[in-house]
């Protein structure tokens, strides 16, 4: 009787894995099949304007370069002090804070940078877009720091204070560059994680028909188009929203396979 | 050098409270517009954005004075202002009818518990059943490619899942349990497959804490694998388990996109499980561009509760479940 | 003549009542090796510490007594137990190094590793550094096996080549003392007598004091002996007195291994 119930509850587990991965393959399935079906390489070279994504798939890699731009210096200085500096209460609250900030729900974000950035200048811009996204990767970056330099080990701190370097050297000269690679890692799936947002961007940024590089106004965004191409009437503008989602689900999943490539190359 | 060193890296670092700080206070403020119209009934109204016509007192203009004259049937002396009355009557004249726009966020709120609900109730066994394959079913490597698999699943953005959702997935669940293609069912079957990797990837990495000698003396004692996870391996986890539980939850109710697509984005309760709805992050996401005044702080309000569970569930998962695991 | 002097010197970690090291006075002689001994817990590791005062990385301490410095340039000694200032410290280390149990190679070229106390100390000069670094390199008999891969990552290194290279790393600055903590506990034989043999080498140039939990070792490379237990210094002499001829009994159990 034990061993039956074992088996079964084996199976079922086995099973759960099973529906896991079919979930996984059904949708990268789909997207395959309707958005290369979609797909041709004018893509590339014309704006939504002219049914193309050029300007969006640019427009979205400018915004989350913005966004690493600010979230990457301010993650890494914060996680420098939480690990290296911080002592006490107020760097377990700060970390903490940091924590719940990582799943913290990413419109109130948008409606946030609604409130303070759009509202006062008067319009949706590329910047309002791109600090959202800021807002959002700034605690992913916080967090992969401060874990990445906890890994260090102590003695190696002592040997570069040993030798008379002072504390913000041996952090940047020696501790950071001994967990580059981890941090590398995780700074590379936050980056593919605020690429794909949508929500923070919708009434900040909004959307452009027309290739932009000018922030101060609404940005061409790959994600807020997908949305918007879903919810028009015509057939075509649903084949474009299905080749935008394979491309965005294609450069997504590259750029994550990428950071944890690095990391098996590190580890061999 | 080395302060400002420090300096630069204990602002960056203070900048997370301040933008914390900074969410609740904006949020708040500009919310405050709402709140002194509607208060607390906002929570349990379901109205959104409906006139409201206030019962109208008509205003008295005139009444019969001596000096009137009064006519009968018989005689009839009009003029263009003449109107027929009698010396009961008063005059009466129609004044502009007084409406007020309410909005109540009733129907958004439980549409956000509820799709959470079903998320959960769904996600729950499957994540369960692949962290225990992940975690002391599968052998290395099979376990080492599933996981990467599960966590390219985490890794598809939102707005995918609710293209797949809407296009491919809800017909299929329509056909099953009959009823919308977009619904409160729909919606939250999408929202439980996008929180099932996070956490079977959390719940993994719990039961892996499991000293081996706890495992070990288990089956030398002749357990079965079921047994040694019922009996060791959950318990010892167990704190970390529902910590995961929890934090999924609160991320699924701040789910915006895939849930947009699915809830059918209609201010109705719904009566069945297959009715469609809406949730406050669909709300917002649909509304803000065209919203203003009165309207727009009703939307921040929603916000504002949203922001305020969601930092209270996830605090709760954080503080009290995951510290009390280490 | 002492190029250090321990005075009469306690120390209390952060946040713990009872002091870790109680009135501790003793020399460190110039050109000589001292090596402190004991049983697990009796405080040598941390003695060690304060003589290049690392213990201040982790704020809190209590301090009593002093440790002399004696100043090559002015003659003087200095306490210093009084520093304050960041500048003094990173003069201290300067003087003081410290060659530690684990090796702790920088993740950098061998070259950066060796060149690294040089560079921050301000030295910028190309030929001035290759200088410095060969020489270093040659004073810890790592040169030869090195030489042609310069640039090539430490971590590439074996253990025993990554614990020399530490050495050669410290000797670089030309330190007045240096300190090794346990530095062979973490290697296999041979490596142990090849740094052995180094450190009676580099006694010519510089003083050292080195706690080891191996009393073969202080027996057979250092001139002076500390025994230490429990926070106490129970003997201190020369090391064919403390091995042949202790006076103290306490002494003599741990040498002849009652205990330890």
């Amino acid at each position: 009787m034990r061993l039956l119930v074992n088996k079964i509850f084996l199976v079922l587990s086995v099973l759960s894995a099973l529906i896991g991965l079919a979930f996984l393959a059904w949708i990268l399935t789909t997207l395959f099949i309707k958005g290369l079906s979609s797909f041709h390489f004018n893509l590339f070279l014309n704006d939504l304007i002219d049914g193309g994504l050029r300007n969006l798939i640019i427009g979205q890699f400018i915004l989350a370069g913005l966004a690493a731009a600010l979230g990457i210096p301010l993650g890494m200085a914060a996680g420098i002090y939480l690990q290296e500096y911080g002592r006490g209460r107020y760097a377990s609250l700060i970390r903490d804070l940091s924590d719940i900030m990582m799943s913290a729900p990413s419109i109130v974000i948008g409606a946030f940078v609604y409130a303070v950035v759009v509202i006062p200048t008067g319009g949706t811009s590329g910047f309002a877009g791109a600090i959202a996204l800021g807002i959002m990767m700034l605690p992913v970056v916080i967090n992969t720091t401060d874990n990445m330099l906890s890994l260090v080990p102590r003695e190696l701190r002592e040997a570069g204070i040993a030798l008379g370097a002072s504390k913000y050297r041996v952090i940047l000269d020696i501790v950071i560059k001994a967990a580059k690679v981890g941090i590398m890692t995780g700074i590379l799936l936050a980056f593919a994680r605020i690429i794909g947002e949508t929500a923070p961007l919708l009434f900040t940024s909004e959307t452009s028909n027309y290739f932009s590089v000018d922030l101060t106004q609404s940005f061409p965004s790959l994600t807020v188009s997908i949305y918007d191409l879903a919810n028009e009437p015509e057939e075509s503008s649903r084949d474009l929203a299905w080749a935008a989602s394979f491309i965005l689900t294609a450069l997504v999943l590259i750029i994550n396979l990428i950071g944890r490539f690095i990391t098996r190359n590190k580890n061999n | 050098m080395e302060k400002l060193f420090q300096k630069i890296s204990l602002g960056s670092a203070s900048l997370v409270f301040v933008i914390l700080v900074g969410i609740f206070l904006t949020l708040f403020s500009a919310s405050k517009e709402a709140i002194e119209e509607f208060g607390f009934d906002f929570i349990t109204n379901p109205d959104w954005n409906k006139e409201i016509i206030l019962e109208t007192t008509p205003t008295v203009t005139d009444t019969l004075e001596d000096s009137d004259e009064i006519i009968d049937e018989d005689d009839m002396i009009l003029d263009e202002d003449d109107m027929i009355m009698d010396e009961d009557e008063v005059l009466f004249e129609e004044d502009d009818t007084n409406t007020k726009t309410v909005f109540g966020g009733l129907v958004p709120i439980v549409g956000t518990l509820l799709t959470t609900l079903i998320a959960l109730v769904f996600a729950l066994p499957i994540a369960m059943g692949i962290a225990v394959f992940l975690a002391e079913i599968a052998p290395k490597n099979i376990s080492h490619i599933v996981g990467i698999a599960i966590e390219l699943l985490a890794a598809i953005p939102s707005i995918i899942f609710g293209m797949w959702g809407l296009y491919y997935f809800a017909p299929i669940v329509a056909d099953i349990v009959g009823g919308y293609q977009v619904s409160l069912l729909t919606a939250g079957l999408v929202l439980g497959v996008m929180i099932l990797p996070f956490m079977a990837a959390i719940t993994r990495d719990s039961m892996n804490t499991t000293p081996n000698v706890l495992k070990e003396s288990a089956y030398a004692l002749g357990a079965t694998k079921f047994e040694v996870i019922k009996d060791i391996i959950f318990p010892y986890s167990k704190v970390g388990i529902i910590g995961s539980i929890i934090l999924a939850l609160g991320r699924a109710l701040g789910e915006t996109m895939a849930v947009a697509f699915l809830i059918g984005s209609i201010f109705v309760l719904p009566s069945a499980i297959n009715d469609p709805t809406i949730s406050i992050p669909v709300a917002m996401a649909n509304n803000f561009g065209e919203a203003s005044g009165l309207g727009e702080s009703a939307l921040f309000y929603l916000a504002l509760i949203l922001f305020v569970i969601s930092f209270g569930v996830i605090s709760i998962a954080k503080f009290y479940f995951l510290k009390k695991a280490h | 003549m002492p190029v250090m002097n321990i005075k009469k010197f306690s120390f209390t970690y952060p946040g713990v009542e009872h002091p870790s090291l109680r009135n501790i006075t003793l020399p460190i002689e110039k050109n000589k090796i001292t090596a402190l001994i004991g049983p697990s817990g009796c405080g040598k590791s941390t003695l060690l510490r304060a003589m290049n005062r690392i213990h201040d990385l982790y704020p809190g301490n209590k301090y009593d007594g002093a440790i002399d410095l004696l100043d090559f340039e002015t003659g003087k000694s200095k306490n210093i137990l009084n520093i304050r200032k960041e500048n003094e410290f990173i003069k201290l280390r300067q003087q003081v190094g410290m060659i530690f149990q684990k090796p702790t190679p920088f993740p950098m070229s061998i070259f950066d590793n060796v060149a690294y106390g040089l560079k921050i100390a301000g030295i910028k000069n190309k030929s001035e550094l290759e200088g410095r670094v060969e020489e270093a390199l040659k004073g810890s008999a790592l040169w030869k096996e090195v030489h042609d891969r310069l640039n090539k990552s430490a971590m590439g290194l074996s253990g025993g080549q990554q614990q020399r290279l530490c050495i050669a790393r410290a000797v670089a600055v030309k330190p007045e003392v240096l300190l090794f903590d346990e530095p062979t506990s973490a290697l296999d034989p041979i490596s142990t007598g090849a740094i052995e043999e180094l450190l009676v080498e580099l006694k010519k140039d510089v003083s050292i004091a080195i706690v080891t939990h191996n009393m073969q070792q202080a027996s057979r490379i250092s001139d002076y002996t500390a025994f230490m237990y429990l926070g106490d210094l129970i003997e201190y002499d020369k090391t064919e007195n403390i091995f042949l001829n202790p006076k103290e009994k306490k002494t003599e159990d741990y040498i002849t291994g009652r205990f330890g």
